[in-house]
């Protein structure tokens, strides 16, 4: 007969062996069969509700995108993002709009930079869309959480109206009719809030001309 | 619908969804505990694993069986993730760096999910999947393993038997966490988290730049992460990454999930004791500051002091608009109140009374509801100092359902409490006090000091959610946070266990007319006091030089 192992020995042996035993089911079966059901019954939520234009895919109605003018040289990192007028702008991002580089600014509330920030955004939204700096709201001024942050407020879908009108030479109610569409309210009437999705109301936009 | 009704609202439906979940769910975890009877897939598992279903542990082997799996887990995540790069799924990503690999093999077993790496730019899927959601499950496993522990302690008499780590840990996982996960899983799905094992999709942008659509399974990990109150998010921006947290009611059903089963924990207390009216007092003391916490962030964020929100007209930095503040008060509040860490907004950049009430509810020590299992137990120990102090008062040998507390228990009670303070205070003195570590905070003055102080915070409760303004990966931060973790997780469950074989091992008295009555309001009162008394005061003057400076 074999010696008997020391027991703190068959304990980590034990302990192996279940670990192993939930690796396979919980680390491998349980995703396969979620991922497995996920894309059968509801493949465009499972695969990231990606939208097209014009026959192709232009991102996720889910992550939001930037808005902005070509660069001058494009092998130039530092160069600032220049907003494009034809379109509505989304929410400042930490990452810039980057999927692959998500999160905050994680600066703090009394954050000099961060103030700083803000009176600076507030004064190019202001100068961009040709209204009072008082007039800009709280969502263009500051960072989302994600850094991919995919709606605006209707306040500033409808600051950027005349903006966007005159630019592009639409008539003016149409647009601000379009933005008026593409109100959405908090889900069940009370979960979460009021939103516009910029790349859903820019698609839009893209197909009124 | 105005929005402070609309705030209301969703805290009352929550609320309704959980008493409803409360008495089933409850009854049923006690089942899992009670039960003697193995399903048939338990035994085929109990055979591959060379477990004995039927035998009964002392308290010292049940707590070998916890630290061995906790140890061999920590190693074989490690492992996995310095060698990624050989494995399928790595999206093409390197090996993980000796001292992150260790820092996140501990957050995960412990059940903290502190991350010092940004998922999206550092895991590959099958480490996501193999390791880290395999650990959300069992490091979840684990904890109400040790609960169940407690509460035989209570209920045994006579005895040196506290139950079977392995049959615990089983049950947990197979007839609760996985059907629940299973489900609801699928549900994230429908409301539009991402489940797919893709890489990296390239779009071209409406205006013709380019863009990288991430991929991976993320509904199977999302749900599981609150559900087990773990709270590591898949992608860097967490539960505000819109593929993890899609709109508003998946915004509510991750808040429902992770505190299900905290709160109906209390239940299965008071089921196994056989006095239900126990159960409810513990629960009314977690709701008082559930419900506190909820209001006063909410009230906050709202006010929105500070002079960044003030410039902005709104303490929107952080937050998503798809949420707005009354949601995500709602989440930030009971994510630090569970030790789940899973953040829907970026607390660092919240108002400075809004984030120190989020310090605030982890230096109570995840209890009220806390993580799942470690809150209870957590509540459970100091009930028996809020016994114990009644006892004082009295002058009588004081009883908690039946069993004495005397200087054994209350040692191991004391030692409890002092571990996690000890911790945190200790680590965050030497942070400070090295001054290339207190380099590495983004903020300076009152409001990096409270970055330092909300590292430690959540790294020693295990809760995990960040102020993450410092650059936490480096060596030395991961290193110290790995064993604030560890010691913060597994000092704690030695006296835990160490205390409930202390009280199998006696005879119950009968309850007289001196006994303290534990199921009425005036305890309910008496703990909520012992807990902000020697639990919240404990950390009062390291708050006054952080969140409560910087707000004044």
């Amino acid at each position: 007969m074999a010696t008997p192992l020391p027991a703190a020995l068959r304990t980590h042996l034990t302990a192996l062996r279940m670990l192993l035993v939930m690796t396979v089911l919980l680390g491998l079966a349980y995703p396969l069969l979620l991922t497995g059901v996920g894309q059968a019954a509801f493949p465009r939520q499972a695969n990231g509700s990606l939208v097209e234009s014009h026959g192709k895919v232009v991102g996720s109605s889910l992550i939001g995108q930037g808005f902005d003018l070509p660069k001058k040289d494009p092998g130039d990192a530092d160069e600032p993002a220049r907003p494009d007028p034809r379109w509505f702008q989304p929410r400042p991002s930490a990452g810039g709009y980057d999927p692959t580089a998500t999160g905050a600014s994680n600066l703090g509330p009394n954050s000099e930079d961060l103030v700083r920030a803000v009176r600076e955004r507030r004064a190019a939204v202001a100068a961009f869309d040709g209204v009072a700096p008082s007039q800009v709201p709280a969502d263009a001024v500051t960072a989302s959480g994600s850094g991919l942050d995919p709606h605006i407020s209707p306040a500033y879908a409808r600051e950027q109206v005349a903006r966007v009108a005159r630019v592009r030479g639409l008539d003016r109610a149409a647009v601000a009719a379009l933005v008026e569409r593409h109100v959405q309210g908090p889900v069940a009437g009370f979960l979460g809030q009021e939103r516009v999705n910029v790349l859903e109301l820019n698609r839009a936009l893209d197909a009124l001309r | 619908m105005s929005p402070t009704l609309a705030g209301w609202l969703q805290v009352s439906v929550l609320v309704g969804a959980l008493a409803a979940c409360y008495r089933p769910l409850g009854d049923w975890i006690a089942h899992l505990f009670t039960s003697p009877r193995h399903l048939r897939a338990e035994r085929a598992l109990y055979r591959l694993t060379g477990v004995d279903g039927d035998a009964d542990q002392r308290w010292p082997v049940y707590l070998r069986s916890v630290l061995a799996f906790s140890a061999v887990s920590v190693v074989f995540l490690y492992v996995l993730q310095r060698v990624q790069n050989h494995l399928l799924l790595s999206l093409g990503f390197p090996a993980v760096k000796a001292d992150m690999a260790f820092n996140t093999a501990v957050s995960f077993v412990t059940n903290t999910n502190w991350q010092s790496y940004s998922g999206e730019s550092t895991m590959g899927h099958l480490v996501q999947m193999a390791g880290l959601a395999v650990q959300n499950f069992v490091s979840a496993a684990v904890g109400i393993a040790v609960v169940a522990a407690l509460i035989r302690g209570f209920t045994r008499s006579r005895t040196d038997r506290v139950g079977n780590f392995w049959v615990d840990l089983t049950r947990v996982v197979l007839r609760l966490l996985l059907p629940l996960a299973v489900v609801l899983g699928l549900v994230l799905v429908a409301a539009g988290a991402v489940q797919n094992l893709h890489g990296l999709t390239d779009v071209h942008t409406l205006v013709g730049g380019s863009q990288s659509i991430t991929g991976g399974p993320v509904a199977s990990q999302e749900v599981i992460k609150e559900l087990g109150t773990n709270g590591g998010g898949f992608y860097n921006a967490n539960s505000a990454h819109p593929f993890e947290n899609p709109n508003g009611f998946t915004n509510w059903l991750e808040v429902f999930l992770i505190l299900l089963i905290p709160v109906a924990l209390p239940r299965t207390f008071g089921r196994m004791v056989g006095d239900n009216r126990q159960g409810y007092a513990i629960l009314s003391v977690m709701a008082v500051f559930w419900v506190a916490s909820v209001a006063l962030v909410t009230f906050f964020e709202a006010q929105h002091h500070g002079a960044a929100a003030q410039a902005a007209g709104a303490a929107t930095e952080g937050k998503e608009q798809r949420f707005g503040i009354a949601a995500s008060a709602l989440f930030a509040a009971s994510t630090t109140l569970t030790s789940t860490g899973a953040v829907n907004s970026f607390h660092d950049s919240y108002t400075p009374f809004g984030g120190g009430v989020t310090i605030f509810n982890m230096m109570l020590g995840e209890i009220a509801p806390g993580g799942v299992g470690s809150g209870l137990y957590g509540m459970l120990v100091l009930a028996v100092v809020a016994v114990f102090v009644a006892g004082l008062m009295v002058g009588r040998t004081p009883e908690y359902l039946g069993k004495k507390l005397g200087a054994r228990e209350m040692k191991f009670a004391s030692l409890y409490i002092l571990t996690t303070p000890a911790v945190v205070l200790v680590g965050t003195g030497l942070a400070m006090a090295l001054p290339g570590e207190r380099a590495d905070m983004l903020n300076s003055g009152p409001h990096g000091f409270s970055e330092v102080l909300y590292a430690f915070t959540s790294a020693a409760n295990n809760n995990g959610s960040a102020f993450a303004g410092i650059t936490v990966s480096t060596p030395w931060w991961n290193t110290a946070l790995g064993l604030a973790m560890l010691v913060g997780r597994f000092l704690p469950m030695v006296f835990v266990l160490a205390l409930a074989g202390s009280l199998a091992r006696q005879q119950p008295v009968p309850a007289t007319e001196g006994t303290l009555p534990t199921h009425k309001p005036l305890f309910v009162g008496l703990l909520t006091g012992v807990v902000l008394i020697v639990v919240g005061l404990t950390y009062f003057p390291a708050l006054a030089l952080g969140p409560i400076a910087e707000g004044l």
